[in-house]
C-alpha cells in the first residue's frame, strides 16, 4: 500500500538520501537505524482529519425540546481508519445534556444526539502513547440549521458542516513510522526505495473490532476536501503580488535615478 | 457692602469673614519650620516624620559631660615619616581621644614573596623570562600593591598584563610549594588552589570587550536569542532539546540580508524559533502551526499593516484561513502572506522617494510625507519651477518665516530646519 503522496512533497532532500546510500552498502543495521533515526529527526508525519457535524431535522417526530438529530465525529479526510493514532475522542457537549462528557474509544470516532440548540462542542483527541502524551483540541460549533432560508427544513437532506485540518506528528518515533507507514490514513514521507524497515506485527486484534469507516452510512453527506482549489487560487495571488512587486520596484530605481539627476546640480556655485 | 446698606439688607459681613479665614490658616500652618520649606512639601505635613525631631536635641543634653573641639597634632602609624599633622578632635572632659589614627588600619599591602636567588635557579627559571624581568616584575608589584595594569605601564619590556599575571602567580605559587614542608601545608592556600589561568583570563577579557562593543543590531539580536529560551520549557513532552531554539535563531540571523534593515531580521528569526517550538510539541494541528508562522512573519507589522494584508487576500479572492489547510496549501498561503507584506513595505518606501523627491525639487518640505499619492509619481518629476507657489502656500503659515530667507524659488535654499517639519534627513547641501 503506497503512501498517500498527493501534492505532498518528500521531506527528505536529495544530498541526505546519497548519504544513505552509502550508508547502507555499508550493511549494518546500527547505521541503518542511525540513518533513519536521523532522518526521521527532520521529518514529520502527517494525518488529515475532517470534523464536524450533520444534522437532521426530525419533520413530524421533532418536539421542542428534540427537534433534531445530529452526530458530531472526527474522521480521516478520506474516510480512512482514525484509530491508527487515535487512542480516544472526547466530546465535550452542553451542560444541559446527561453526562456532557462523552468518551468514544474506538473508531469511528462520533457522537449521536438529540437536541434543539447549537453550541460549541470541545473535541479532545487523545493519542497512542507512540504519538504523544498530549492530547490536541479541537473545537466545533454545533450546526443544525442550514445558512440560507430555504423555507421549510426537508428532514431527507441534513446540514452538514465540517472543518478540514492535519494533525501533524514531528520527529515521529521509529516504531511509529514502522507501523504506521503503510497506513492509508497517515502520510509519511517517502523514504530511498532500498530501505527497509523491520517488519511490522500484523494487529489481529483490532482487525476483527475494527470498523470499516468506509462502510458509514453518513459517508455520501461528506464533504471531499480538495485542496487543488484552494492551490491554484494562492498560486495566480502570489502571481499577481509578484508582478506588483516587480512593477514597485522598477519604479524605486527609477525614482532613485531621478533623485541623483537632481542631487548633482548642487556642485554649481 | 455699601450695596447692601444701601439695600437695607442684613449684614453677613462677621459670617462672610470668618468662613473665609479657617481656609486660608489652613494653608498656613507651618510648626517649626521656615513658610518656604514647607511649601517645598507640597503644602502637606508628611504623614510621618523621617526623622524624630526631639531626639534630635537631646542627645547632647544628656551626657553631662563638658565637650569641646579642640585643634590637636596627630600622628598616623602608617606613615614611615613622623609627619605631623593637625586637626579637629572631640575632647570630652579635658581628655583628648587615644589611639592611633583611625585611618591606619587602611593601608593594607599584599604579601609579596621574596625569592633569592638560588631559589630562583631552583625553581623559578622560565624560558619566557630572564631574571632580571623576573625581578623588575616582582619589585614593581611591590611598589604598586600588586595593581597589574599599573605594573604592566610600567614594566620595561612590552608584556601583557595577562602575562604578568601568569609569572607573578606561577612563581608565587612554585616558591610556596617548595618552602612548604609538605605539600599538604599550603594546599588551602589561596595561591595554591585557585591556579591562574592567563588563556582564560585573555579569553574573557575579550568577551567582555565584545560585549561592551556591541551595537544596537547585535543586542537586539542577543534579546532574541535568549527569548528563544524560553520556549523550551512551554512544552512538557519527556525530550527537552535546548539547544535546538538558539542554534537555529543564531544560524538564520547572519544570513538574513535584509532591504530593510530593521524590519526583516526579526520575523526571519521568529519563524525560525516558532519551528523549533512546534518541533517541542511534538504533536499538533496545522491551522494552529500556521497560525504561529503568520503570527512570527507579521511580528514587526503594526496592527494596521496586518488589516491591510487582510484586506488585500480578501482582493485577490484568498481566504484567510485556508478551507484545506494541506501541508502545501498553508506554505503558499505563508508565502503569499509574507509577499504581501514585501509588497507593501515597497509601496511605502515609493511613497516616501516620492514626498523626497518633490521637496528635493521644491526647496521646501512636505510635512506629511504619505500624502503624495502613488499614481504622480512619475508626473511630479516634470512639474517645473512654477509648482512653487503652490508648495509655499501648502505650509501655510510654518513657511511665511521661510519665505523670507529664501534666495530664489530656482535654487536649492538652505535649510535652517526644525526637525518637527521633517521627519528625514535632509540629503543635499545648500548652494551658495
Amino acid at each position: 500500500m503506497p503512501n498517500k503522496s498527493g501534492a505532498e512533497q518528500p521531506e527528505i532532500s536529495g544530498s541526505t538520501q546519497k548519504s544513505q546510500r552509502t550508508k547502507i552498502t555499508k550493511s549494518s543495521d546500527d547505521n541503518e537505524k542511525k540513518s533513519l533515526a536521523k532522518k526521521l529527526k527532520d521529518s514529520e508525519i502527517c494525518i488529515p482529519i475532517v470534523y464536524g457535524n450533520i444534522a437532521f431535522w426530525l419533520g413530524k417526530k421533532a418536539s421542542e425540546y428534540q427537534s433534531h438529530r445530529w452526530t458530531v465525529y472526527v474522521r480521516g479526510a478520506t474516510n480512512e481508519d482514525l484509530g491508527v493514532v487515535v487512542k480516544r475522542a472526547v466530546f465535550q457537549l452542553h451542560s444541559s445534556f446527561n453526562n456532557p462528557t462523552r468518551v468514544i474509544e474506538k473508531p469511528p470516532f462520533e457522537l449521536s444526539e438529540c437536541g434543539w440548540g447549537e453550541f460549541e462542542i470541545a473535541i479532545t483527541l487523545h493519542f497512542h502513547s507512540d504519538v504523544g502524551e498530549k492530547p490536541l483540541h479541537l473545537y466545533h460549533h454545533l450546526k443544525l440549521y442550514p445558512e440560507e432560508e430555504s423555507g421549510p427544513l426537508s428532514t431527507k437532506k441534513p446540514v452538514v458542516i465540517e472543518s478540514y485540518d492535519e494533525i501533524v506528528v514531528s520527529e515521529p518515533s521509529e516504531a511509529l513510522f514502522a507501523r504506521v507507514q503503510n497506513h492509508p490514513a497517515v502520510i509519511v514521507p517517502r523514504l530511498p526505495a532500498d530501505f527497509t524497515l523491520p517488519p511490522v506485527p500484523l494487529e489481529d486484534v483490532d482487525s476483527k473490532n475494527r470498523v470499516d469507516t468506509k462502510d458509514n452510512p453518513l459517508n455520501q453527506w461528506f464533504t471531499n476536501f480538495s485542496e487543488a482549489d484552494e492551490l491554484l487560487k494562492l498560486a495566480a495571488a502570489r502571481q499577481q503580488v509578484q508582478a506588483h512587486i516587480a512593477r514597485l520596484r522598477r519604479q524605486l530605481t527609477l525614482v532613485d535615478g531621478q533623485h541623483q539627476q537632481l542631487k548633482a546640480p548642487s556642485d554649481i556655485s | 457692602m455699601d450695596a447692601k446698606d444701601i439695600l437695607g439688607l442684613p449684614k453677613n459681613l462677621p459670617i462672610q469673614e470668618k468662613k473665609s479665614k479657617p481656609p486660608k490658616e489652613s494653608q498656613r500652618k507651618p510648626d517649626g519650620i521656615s513658610r518656604e520649606v514647607y511649601a517645598l512639601t507640597g503644602g502637606l505635613a508628611p504623614l510621618m516624620p523621617a526623622i524624630d525631631v526631639n531626639q534630635l536635641k537631646r542627645k547632647a543634653q544628656s551626657e553631662n559631660e563638658k565637650i569641646t573641639w579642640q585643634w590637636l597634632p596627630f600622628t598616623n602609624s602608617a606613615r614611615k615619616d613622623n609627619l605631623q599633622l593637625y586637626h579637629w578632635v572631640r575632647v570630652v572632659n579635658g581628655n583628648p581621644p587615644t589611639g592611633d589614627y583611625s585611618f591606619a588600619k587602611c593601608n593594607k599591602s599584599a604579601d609579596i614573596i621574596k625569592y633569592t636567588d638560588e631559589e630562583y635557579e631552583k625553581y623559578l627559571t622560565d624560558p619566557a623570562w630572564t631574571k632580571e624581568e623576573t625581578d623588575q616584575l616582582f619589585d614593581l608589584c611591590e611598589r604598586f600593591n600588586l595593581r597589574f595594569i599599573a605594573v604592566a605601564d610600567r614594566f620595561p619590556s612590552t608584556k601583557t598584563v595577562e602575562e604578568l599575571k601568569d609569572r607573578y602567580y606561577s612563581v608565587s605559587r612554585a616558591i610556596l610549594i617548595a618552602r612548604a614542608p609538605s605539600p599538604g601545608d599550603v594546599s588551602a592556600h589561596p595561591l595554591v588552589k585557585d591556579v591562574y589561568n592567563a588563556t582564560q583570563d585573555t579569553e574573557r577579557k575579550r568577551a567582555l570587550n565584545l560585549l561592551l562593543s556591541h551595537t544596537k543590531h547585535q543586542e537586539r539580536r542577543d534579546v532574541e536569542a535568549s527569548a528563544n529560551l524560553v520556549l523550551p520549557v512551554l512544552s512538557d513532552t519527556g525530550t527537552l532539546g535546548a539547544d535546538k531554539p538558539i542554534t537555529t535563531a543564531d544560524t538564520v540571523n547572519p544570513s538574513t540580508n535584509s532591504e530593510f534593515p530593521s524590519s526583516t531580521t526579526t520575523p526571519v528569526s521568529e519563524t525560525a524559533s516558532v519551528v523549533a517550538s512546534l518541533r517541542m510539541l511534538r504533536v499538533y494541528l496545522r491551522t494552529y502551526s500556521l497560525e504561529q508562522m503568520v503570527q512570527a512573519a507579521s511580528s514587526s507589522a503594526g496592527l494596521r499593516t496586518i488589516k491591510r494584508v487582510e484586506q488585500t487576500l480578501q482582493d485577490l479572492g484568498v481566504n484567510l484561513k485556508p478551507k484545506v489547510p494541506t501541508k502545501a496549501v498553508c506554505a503558499e498561503h505563508l508565502e503569499l502572506r509574507k509577499e504581501i507584506l514585501t509588497l507593501l513595505n515597497l509601496q511605502k518606501q515609493l511613497q516616501y522617494k516620492e514626498a523626497e523627491g518633490s521637496s528635493l525639487r521644491d526647496g521646501t518640505f512636505t510635512e506629511t510625507p504619505g500624502t503624495p499619492p502613488k499614481q504622480q509619481s512619475v508626473r511630479a518629476v516634470d512639474l517645473d519651477r512654477t509648482f512653487t507657489p503652490d508648495s509655499l502656500s501648502t505650509g501655510g503659515e510654518r513657511f511665511g518665516k521661510r519665505e523670507q530667507k529664501r534666495k530664489g524659488p530656482g535654487r536649492l535654499a538652505e535649510a535652517p530646519s526644525s526637525p518637527a517639519q521633517s521627519k528625514r534627513p535632509r540629503k543635499y547641501k545648500a548652494s551658495d
